[in-house]
């Protein structure tokens, strides 16, 4: 939401923030206003226009969680090579410090736009939008946005993407998504990856970690992927493959989606606002500009 | 510790309210916060008072009110008590449950000074 121009106030709250609405004047002459919005409504319109915008130009936008080590910057580099001829990748890389990852990504010839958060923990919706005017996202199929490597704040802020991806790599333990139960249960799919270490980590039981991931009444697919030995990576680039055919068919029927992030206790007691159409306009690059 | 970006992001809603309403100050924020919501209750007002200095709701009090987690059952319908890392249904045991509350990060409620 933005402060200026009022767009924050729908139709369906604007009789809460007009004095003659749901506002009871108390007997010490304050005002009481209800407001019943989410704390992150000012990010979550942001990340709803950046969603919009990648939907008009055909993109799907997936956002990368998992611990720092995980593996997600080698699974794009084993995606990049794998699926790097049949479509047009982006990149968008989040950590505190460094250009690594980004550097990593355009190794491959794949632009990468890299955001150094400095302290904070996650990338927030507003510096995926900074980001995004940095990238060309014409004839783009799927933009991957890396979040900060961490398994607790990245989870609360929608950034606009489609889809939430959580890996787990093998040497972190079975047990993570019964110990960080948030972000496992944002998750539209949960990869485990570095699945090559298992005869050697056997303590590791990906049976056991499904198990904690569906005690979070999670019924996503787990999947099992080991980029470095390139082996092992079938299941999720056919995730990747549906997901992307899926997005192209919603958006051809004018739909879109947002992950499962979006939470159901706030969905059932917050006031709902219009989904994307805020007639926010501004204009973004082109190419040329890129 | 993303609480301080969380509360900074409530009290620019805060502020565009008490604008809305002419508010000369604001007396007290209500939040509603569940477990599952990323947010722990404790650090976000322990972040208040560093993003609340120098605002129109910097002697607001923040109340937190903490909500539990309950889950309504897919299969057999009954509503159930739950915790955070274990979402079943409390009568039948099944995981394909509905979550009624607990991941809300809601601002709930303002008292102003008009």
């Amino acid at each position: 939401m933005c402060d200026t121009c009022g767009c924050n106030i729908t139709p369906g709250n604007k009789h809460l923030v007009q004095t003659d609405g749901k506002l009871a004047r108390t007997q010490d002459g304050k005002t009481a206003v209800t407001v019943l919005k989410s704390l992150l409504s000012e990010n979550d319109h942001q990340a709803a226009h950046n969603r919009e915008h990648l939907d008009r130009q055909g993109v799907l936008a997936i956002n990368l969680m998992s611990s720092p080590g995980a593996g997600k910057t080698t699974l794009l580099e084993a995606t990049i090579d794998a699926l790097g001829g049949d479509y047009k990748f982006a990149v968008i890389e989040g950590d505190l410090e460094t250009e690594n990852d980004a550097e990593r990504i355009r190794a491959r010839g794949i632009p990468a736009v890299q955001i150094t958060t400095g302290n904070a923990c996650h990338l927030d919706a507003h510096m995926v939008h900074e980001a995004l005017h940095q990238l060309s996202l014409d004839g783009l199929d799927i933009l991957f946005i890396e979040n900060v490597g961490n398994l607790v704040c990245p989870a609360s802020f929608d950034l606009g993407q489609h889809r939430n991806v959580t890996l787990l790599s093998i040497p972190e333990g079975d047990d993570k998504p019964a110990k960080y139960p948030v972000i496992f249960r944002a998750a539209d799919v949960l990869v485990l990856t570095k699945t090559d270490l298992l005869p050697v980590l056997n303590d590791f039981d990906p049976d056991k970690a499904e198990r904690h991931l569906r005690a979070l009444a999670s019924q996503v697919p787990v999947l099992r992927a080991s980029a470095r030995k390139d082996t092992g990576l079938d299941g999720w680039l056919a995730w990747l493959r549906a997901e992307r055919d899926a997005h192209r068919h919603r958006l051809a029927q004018g739909e879109t989606l947002r992950p499962a992030i979006q939470p159901d206790g706030s969905r059932l007691h917050a006031l709902t606002e219009e989904p994307a159409q805020h007639g926010h306009r501004h204009t973004h690059h082109t190419a040329k500009d890129a | 510790m993303h609480e301080l970006s969380v509360c900074q992001g409530m009290l620019r809603q805060v502020a565009a309210i008490a604008s809305e309403h002419q508010a000369s100050g604001v007396e007290s924020i209500t939040v509603r916060v569940g477990p599952l919501s990323g947010i722990e209750p404790e650090l976000l007002a322990q972040a208040f008072p560093l993003a609340s200095a120098g605002t129109v709701a910097e002697k607001a009090a923040l109340i937190v009110e903490s909500l539990p987690v309950r889950v309504r059952c897919r299969s057999c319908g009954a509503e159930s008590e739950s915790t955070p890392n274990r979402l079943l249904c409390g009568q039948c045991g099944d995981y394909q449950t509905q979550l009624l509350s607990g991941d809300e990060m809601l601002l709930a409620s303002m008292e102003l000074t008009t």
